[in-house]
C-alpha cells in the first residue's frame, strides 16, 4: 500500500518537475496551471501522510527508525508548498525553476522514505 | 475621489534619500544591485540552501542526540555543514553587501569541506564509520553539495559587478 503511494508521489512530482522545468526553459513564471499540479502532488503527499499514519497506528514500524521517517513523512508533504509560496514571491523564469527543483528534492525524498520504510526487505 | 487624481505617470518615487540611481538612462534590469542577492537565480540558491539547512541540521541533530558515540566526526562535520548553509541562507535572504561578503566566505568554506570529505571518501572510505551530507562529495544528495557552494560563488561575484553585462538580478517580467 505504501509503495503504491511513494511511487504515485514519485512519478507525479516529477512530472511537475518536467512542466515547470520547461516553463523555465521558456522563460516563464509559473501560471494557474502550474499550480494547480503544484495542488494535485501536495494533496497526494497528504495522502501519503495520512496512509502513513494509519499503518504506524495499526503497529506496523519503518525499519530504520520511527522519528526519521516522521521527519522524512513531514518534509515531503512540505515540500511542494513551500515551492509554491516561493515561486509566488520570484515571478520570473527562476520561480519556474523553484518548483523544478522542488519535484526533484521530493522524489528523492521518496526515494529515502522508500529506504527507510524497508520494503526492499519485505 | 474627485480631488485627488490617482494617476502617478512616473513610476519613479519622487524623493529618493539616497538616491544615486533615479536616472532613466540605465535600465534597471539590467543592474544587478549588490543588495539583491536573494531575487531572480539568487531565489533559486536561497530555496536549495534553505532545504540543505532543514536536511542536514536535522540529520545531525538526530544522529547527535541518539547514537553520538557510534562515529562523533561524522555528525559534527554534518552539524557544521548545516550551520553553514544556515549562515549562507540567512545573508541571502537578508541581503546587502555585508552579506554577500558573509556569504562568499561561507561558500568557500562550503566548497573546501565538501572538496575535503569528498576526497578522504573516496581515498579511505573508512574514514568515517558514518555518511555525512559531504561523502563522497554529497553522492547521497544528487551531488547537490558540491554543486551548490560552486554556484553560489559565481552567483555572489556576478552580485558585486554593478551594471556588468547581461546579469538580471532583478525581475524583468514586473
Amino acid at each position: 500500500m505504501l509503495t503504491a503511494v511513494i511511487v504515485t508521489v514519485s512519478v507525479t512530482a516529477l512530472l511537475l518537475s518536467a512542466w515547470c522545468g520547461y516553463a523555465a526553459y521558456r522563460d516563464s513564471p509559473t501560471k494557474d496551471w502550474h499550480f494547480g499540479g503544484m495542488a494535485v502532488v501536495t494533496l497526494v503527499a497528504l495522502l501519503q501522510l495520512v496512509i502513513s499514519v494509519v499503518q504506524l497506528a495499526r503497529g506496523e514500524r519503518p525499519e530504520q527508525g520511527l522519528a526519521v521517517f516522521l521527519a522524512y513523512l513531514i518534509g515531503a508533504a512540505c515540500t511542494i508548498p513551500a515551492a509554491a509560496f516561493m515561486s509566488l514571491a520570484e515571478r520570473t523564469r527562476w520561480g519556474s525553476a523553484i518548483v523544478a527543483a522542488g519535484g526533484i528534492i521530493l522524489a528523492v525524498l521518496e526515494l529515502r522514505l522508500d529506504q527507510i520504510w524497508g520494503n526492499g526487505h519485505g | 475621489m474627485a480631488d485627488r487624481t490617482p494617476q502617478h505617470p512616473a513610476p519613479a518615487p519622487p524623493a529618493a534619500p539616497e538616491g544615486r540611481d533615479d536616472r532613466e538612462g540605465v535600465p534597471a534590469a539590467a543592474r544587478p544591485q549588490a543588495g539583491k542577492i536573494g531575487t531572480g537565480p539568487g531565489r533559486l540558491l536561497l530555496w536549495l540552501y534553505g532545504i540543505f539547512t532543514v536536511a542536514a541540521l536535522s540529520r545531525s541533530i538526530v544522529q547527535i542526540s541518539t547514537k553520538f558515540h557510534h562515529a562523533p566526526l561524522a555528525y559534527v562535520l554534518s552539524l557544521v555543514a548545516g550551520v553553514l548553509y544556515a549562515v549562507i541562507l540567512t545573508a541571502l535572504v537578508k541581503g546587502g553587501e555585508s552579506a554577500r561578503r558573509l556569504a562568499l566566505v561561507c561558500c568557500s568554506l562550503e566548497l573546501l569541506g565538501v572538496l575535503t570529505v569528498g576526497t578522504l571518501t573516496v581515498v579511505d572510505s573508512s574514514a568515517f564509520p558514518d555518511a555525512t551530507v559531504w561523502s563522497y562529495y554529497g553522492a547521497g544528495y544528487i551531488l547537490l553539495p558540491v554543486v551548490l557552494p560552486v554556484t553560489g560563488l559565481i552567483w555572489l561575484r556576478r552580485a558585486a559587478q554593478p551594471a556588468a553585462d547581461g546579469t538580471p538580478a532583478e525581475s524583468k517580467a514586473a
